[in-house]
């Protein structure tokens, strides 16, 4: 298994580490449910060392990117991130990625568990762009630091720029505990007000011991991949492999805004089935919360009365809302909010309702 | 040590014979491994209707953690006469003392077989020998 830069942080400090997409991570290191209010509440520190981070440079990049990817890069202003897919020609993924839109070129983040099957994509699909693709993920490390106090506590560890200034989905480059030219993008996948910071690898350990010891007073923590699940389920956001992935496409899930049917994106990968699917979706991707003690899990079936209307992508307990949530895709009949819906755990039936996604969302700024 | 008064199966739950009744119940070991040794990661016990006929290496109900299901595995063959409603939503009392408070199912019994279930110290070693 692959590990990161802070590895040994992680043990430690006693997480319980487990396989996620080839690499040793940390899953928890408390309880779940304590780190996820932790993030909502104060702010934690993530290690994100195993996504995949790739530099896409060379005088057809744009171009190449709008090919593979189905947003419209070429349009995205300079320094601002955009969601977007990369998507077969049947219109599924192989993958949900960040782009970061640089002047001349892009810095794509994409999932740990997808990175080999991403890079691979690119490779093919490349033949006849003049572009190079350079995979920076072993190069670099990467750290988030997410929640409402994630802001004063980083911006102890950055000198010559103002944080405040850096608006939801911008990126760009200051110094950060002594390293020149750090990247910084206002993102994440908490929900939350937060960043993440990109690092030469042996500066993980250091900015990340620097940054928890400039958050004691504020109770910064680290949060393990158990309780981020929590976070973005929470907050709407896919993962893939549970809301997306080669059976099931964005615009379905609800990710129409990663998706441009603008003229000039006509030879984008996918795009002419996207444009089926949004003439005549058959399904729906909202939330469900249920009273019941019984947590959803992937693949729990959903049913009204007898007819089986869907099933369950994510599941959690949700300390945020304090109900049991998930997200579904449900026939288009039974995906209004405030539908009654019920979950079956082998035979045991346990009302749920819908609701639009997300379950939470703090106001953006 | 563990209670030497039960058996043991190597899906961790255990089971306590009296005269034709039995109480069954899952150990510390299985505890610490759904939990993680954090009590609040426990969050529900599906426990199976009273009447209800189990047999042993069935399965009798589910534990959830915050991130996972785990089938509860019958040691034994018989009917439930009575359930611990109290662990079902209360799993630090479960996880407080699966030995005693803690016991999920009592059945009597429509077997007193108890082969292939483990003594005491064959079920230490069996867990010192899985810890690597």
């Amino acid at each position: 298994m692959k590990t990161t830069s802070l590895h040994s942080i992680h043990s430690a400090l006693g997480a319980k580490l487990i396989d996620f997409g080839g690499w040793h991570m940390p899953v928890q290191y408390g309880a779940i449910l304590d780190e996820v209010v932790c993030v909502r509440n104060r702010a934690g520190l993530f290690d994100l060392g195993h996504m995949g981070r790739v530099h896409v440079s060379g005088p057809d990049a744009l171009a190449f990117v709008d090919r593979i990817a189905t947003n419209y890069c070429a349009k995205i202003p300079v320094q601002s991130i955009r969601y977007s897919l990369f998507c077969r020609p049947d219109g599924n993924p192989i993958d949900d990625v960040l782009l970061y839109r640089e002047p001349e070129s892009v810095y794509i983040v994409v999932n740990a568990s997808n990175t080999a099957a991403d890079l691979a994509w690119m490779r093919e699909h490349a033949t006849g762009f003049r572009v190079t693709i350079d995979d920076q993920t072993d190069a670099t490390a990467m750290i988030a630091i997410q929640g409402p106090l994630s802001r004063d506590i980083l911006q102890r560890a950055v000198t010559g720029f103002d944080l405040d200034k850096l608006g939801y989905y911008k990126f760009d480059f200051a110094t950060v505990c002594g390293l020149e030219r750090t990247r910084i993008s206002r993102t994440g996948y908490t929900g939350e007000l937060g960043y993440e910071l990109y690092l030469p690898t042996q500066e993980g350990p250091r900015v990340w011991r620097a940054l928890a010891e400039l958050g004691t007073a504020e109770g910064v923590a680290p949060i393990g991949l158990g309780a981020r699940d929590i976070l973005r389920l929470e907050a709407g956001m896919p993962l893939y492999g549970h809301e997306i992935d080669a059976e099931h496409n964005p615009i379905e899930a609800g990710l129409n805004f990663g998706v441009s049917f603008a003229p000039e994106k006509k030879s984008t990968l996918g795009r002419d089935a996207l444009e089926r699917v949004l003439a005549a979706p058959r399904r729906k991707l909202v939330g469900l919360t249920t009273p019941g003690p019984r947590v959803p899990r992937q693949g729990t079936e959903v049913y009204r009365g007898t007819a089986a209307v869907g099933h369950v992508c994510s599941g959690a307990p949700s300390p945020t809302l304090s109900t049991n949530i998930a997200s579904a895709y449900v026939t288009l009949d039974a995906a209004q909010a405030g539908t009654e819906l019920e979950l079956d755990f082998r035979g045991k039936r346990q009302p749920c309702r819908v609701q639009e996604l997300p379950f939470y969302s703090r106001t953006r700024k | 040590m563990r209670p030497d008064d039960r058996k043991y199966t190597t899906t961790h739950e255990w089971v306590k014979i009296d005269g034709d009744t039995a109480l069954l119940g899952i150990t510390d070991f299985a505890v610490q491994e759904l939990s993680n040794g954090n009590t609040s990661d426990l969050v529900y016990c599906d426990l199976p209707e009273v009447g209800r006929e189990v047999k042993a290496g069935q399965t009798f109900g589910e534990i959830e953690s915050v991130k996972a299901v785990s089938d509860l595995n019958s040691p034994v063959s018989g009917q439930v006469v009575e359930i611990n409603h109290t662990i079902e939503e209360h799993l630090e009392v479960l996880a407080k003392d699966p030995w005693t408070t803690g016991w999920m199912v009592k059945l009597k019994l429509s077997s007193k077989s108890v082969d292939g279930l483990m003594d005491a110290a064959a079920y230490e070693k069996f867990v010192a020998d899985s810890k690597h």
